[in-house]
């Protein structure tokens, strides 16, 4: 295989790693956006995402896109419930206490999943792909469909936020929460929407996931859910664009370094997260709100 | 006024605990076995079968009367698979248990760190699993019964050359992992002066999940074996993926692979025609694992994994050292009775060598149709 082909097939890894991490950074990015609260459990409810489909799959053996639907829909339920119980009371206090709360259930949602299915990872049962072949570069189906799937979802939410009337009101409480309450958008209702969009993507994230390397366990959330808050802080959190945007870069950067330095330089699998987070840096020490982040002047 | 009363009457009672323990351990009938395994921490799914399988060889030997006409018993303690918490569990077993031997750890960790404490007492001490190759090193009483790292890939170079022909072997090596390494190291010495070509060597972090970027290096040079020495979790995420961008040799892997059938789930397609060496497998005749299988059955109602089955050898090699010492007073002599046994156990037939790694049988193990199939029994001193 020439460098060429091994490039495109890189990019073409990165493209398939990246788009998930974009659905998982979005939840990030929309939640920070109009409460300013790290989520730190969304990595985990991609988890139980996983874990939903995969015990519908197994025990009552339906079939994947019977199961993603209704991880989709136990997730969203799940993610509107944790802002009710968790998040909610803390609107007021400091910053503080709701991120300590957030690491809280993320805890919680570890140990329950846990305790109900054991920490022995359990193989996923993805569904069998056949591969393509153009010229030399391969690649199997479910790599593409999940690409596209994750395409098609990151655009009909943009949508959704430009042209309805609660995407509207989302940008409005992002923009100025204050404000916006004061212009008759019931602020409440903008946070669950935000919430329950966010683990429905989130939901999606972990059964692609799960799809395309088939083992699961009570722990494969954090580190996805940490490259994804990664992914929003490197495209400017807070900026839907922007978390899409960071979610296929750091795809993109950790395959490259993986499957087309490492051509040159062996060593460099080995290096691929702190040249990812290296890059991190350089970004945030030039443009300190991210890439497509607005630099927003604080009054002193 | 009161503190000091305390004081005094606690550095007494403890006085008086210490004279109670000394005199009882002269006089003991029983022979004190201490053990320690993970059971309740994230190694457990080792822990726990090797601590069954050496609890059945003890219960076994206690049925036909025991050693030198005394009952054994043994005494656990769990280690959760942290060095501090085997620290503290052989401290309790030897000073306040006055244990005369010792079985355990089961990973390599742990396994150290009683090791160094053993030393200082000069106790027999025996791990069934840990298999790095320092341990048994740290002292002339520290036995285990598995083979070390180095020696799988030895064999596995031996077995690629001789059974399967090949002449370009790639290998993946989990660089976190002292057992991946070990392995990984003793195959390329071995098979460059076999004359297989090592095409491609291939490094990864133990947390990755994505291996399509990082196996690409592998499927360009397109080589006839690959060799994936790490635990069955990794080996079932690799294997798949090497598939699906198209690698197409055939996988090989050591002890680590036991449990990769079940691991791998209803698709075992990316592992068929793979293999693997291990310890011993259900599939033996022989009627030593046979009779083995269906008492662990029976007791713990569930088929032995090799865990187990070193964990009953390890067991065994202990007690029979004392048989054979004919006395229990005296550790260096029963040290000594263990260095010169024979044993036929279900792991193989059992001899030290003089760094106090045993010499034995491997099974080499090749999957079909997602179930494991002993193929052959590879000596590892005749290769």
């Amino acid at each position: 295989m020439d460098y060429m082909t091994l490039f495109i097939q890189q990019v073409i890894n990165g493209l398939h790693i990246g788009s998930i991490y974009a659905l998982i950074a979005l939840g990030y990015t929309m939640v920070y956006g109009i409460v300013k609260l790290i989520n730190f459990a969304h990595g985990d409810i991609m988890m139980v995402g996983a874990y939903t489909a995969f015990i519908f799959m197994t025990t009552y053996n339906q079939n994947i896109i019977v199961a993603l639907i209704i991880a989709v829909l136990f997730c969203s339920i799940l993610g509107f419930t944790i802002e009710k119980v968790a998040y909610k009371p803390l609107r007021k206090a400091p910053r503080m206490w709701a991120l300590i709360t957030a690491i809280g259930v993320s805890f919680f949602l570890e140990s329950t999943v846990m305790v109900l299915f054991g920490a022995n990872p359990k193989p996923f049962p993805a569904p069998q792909s056949s591969l393509i072949k153009i010229g030399n570069l391969q690649f199997s189906q479910l790599m593409i469909i999940s690409l596209v799937l994750s395409v098609i979802l990151m655009l009909s939410l943009e949508r959704f936020i430009q042209t309805t009337r609660l995407g509207k009101a989302m940008r409005a409480s992002s923009e100025d929460a204050e404000a916006a309450a004061l212009m008759g958008i019931s602020v409440n209702k903008t946070i669950s929407t935000a919430f329950i969009i966010g683990s429905a993507l989130a939901a999606i994230g972990g059964v692609l996931f799960a799809v395309a390397y088939p083992q699961i366990k009570p722990m494969m959330g954090v580190m996805p859910g940490l490259k994804a808050f990664i992914a929003a802080v490197l495209g400017g959190i807070g900026i839907i664009p922007g978390a899409v945007l960071g979610g296929f870069l750091l795809g993109l950067i950790e395959s490259l370094t993986k499957g087309f330095l490492s051509a040159f330089w062996p060593d460099a699998t080995l290096w691929a997260d702190a040249i990812l987070f290296s890059i991190l840096i350089l970004v945030l020490l030039i443009k300190p709100s991210g890439i497509l982040g607005k630099n927003i002047r604080e009054k002193v | 006024m009161k503190f000091n009363k305390i004081l005094k009457s606690a550095l007494f009672l403890s006085l008086i605990s210490t004279m109670f323990v000394g005199c009882s351990g002269g006089e003991s009938d029983t022979i004190k076995v201490g053990g320690s395994f993970d059971v309740t921490g994230a190694t457990a799914q080792y822990g726990i079968p090797a601590n069954n399988g050496a609890q059945l060889a003890i219960k076994e030997y206690n049925e036909t009367g025991g050693v030198l006409g005394k009952q054994i018993e043994y005494i656990f303690e769990d280690n959760k698979g942290v060095q501090t918490d085997a620290a503290s569990a052989y401290k309790k077993l030897a000073d306040s248990k006055d244990v005369i031997a010792f079985i355990g750890s089961d990973i390599s960790g742990t396994t150290e760190t009683i090791a160094n404490l053993a030393k200082e007492d000069g106790i027999p001490m025996i791990t069934p699993s840990a298999t790095k190759m320092e341990i048994t090193s740290i002292g002339p009483n520290i036995f285990r019964a598995c083979y070390i790292d180095p020696t799988q890939g030895e064999i596995l170079a031996n077995f690629a050359s001789a059974e399967l022909k090949a002449e370009t072997a790639a290998v993946l090596i989990n660089n976190e992992s002292d057992y991946s390494v070990g392995i990984a190291e003793a195959f390329i010495e071995e098979i460059s002066a076999l004359g297989i070509d090592l095409v491609a060597e291939v490094n990864y972090a133990a947390a990755d999940v994505d291996f399509k970027s990082i196996l690409a290096p592998v499927l360009n040079t397109n080589p006839d074996i690959i060799l994936i020495p790490d635990y069955y979790e990794t080996v079932a995420k690799i294997a798949p993926q090497a598939r699906e961008i198209g690698i197409e040799g055939t996988f090989l892997g050591g002890d680590g692979w036991d449990g990769v059938t079940e691991m791998i789930g209803t698709n075992a397609t990316p592992i068929n025609g793979s293999y693997f060496i291990n310890h011993y497998t259900t599939e033996d005749e022989s009627e030593i694992v046979q009779d083995f299988i269906t008492n662990y059955t029976a007791e713990y109602g569930e088929t032995p994994n090799a865990f187990a089955a070193l964990g009953y050898d390890a067991a065994r090699l202990l007690l029979e050292g004392f048989s054979a010492a004919g006395t229990i007073e005296d550790s260096s002599t029963v040290v000594t009775a263990i260095q010169n046994i024979d044993v036929e156990g279900v792991t193989g037939r059992i001899t030290f060598d003089e760094n106090r790694n045993p010499q034995k049988s491997v099974a080499v193990i090749e999957i079909v149709d997602g179930q494991n199939k002993l193929l052959t029994k590879f000596d590892s001193s005749a290769k």
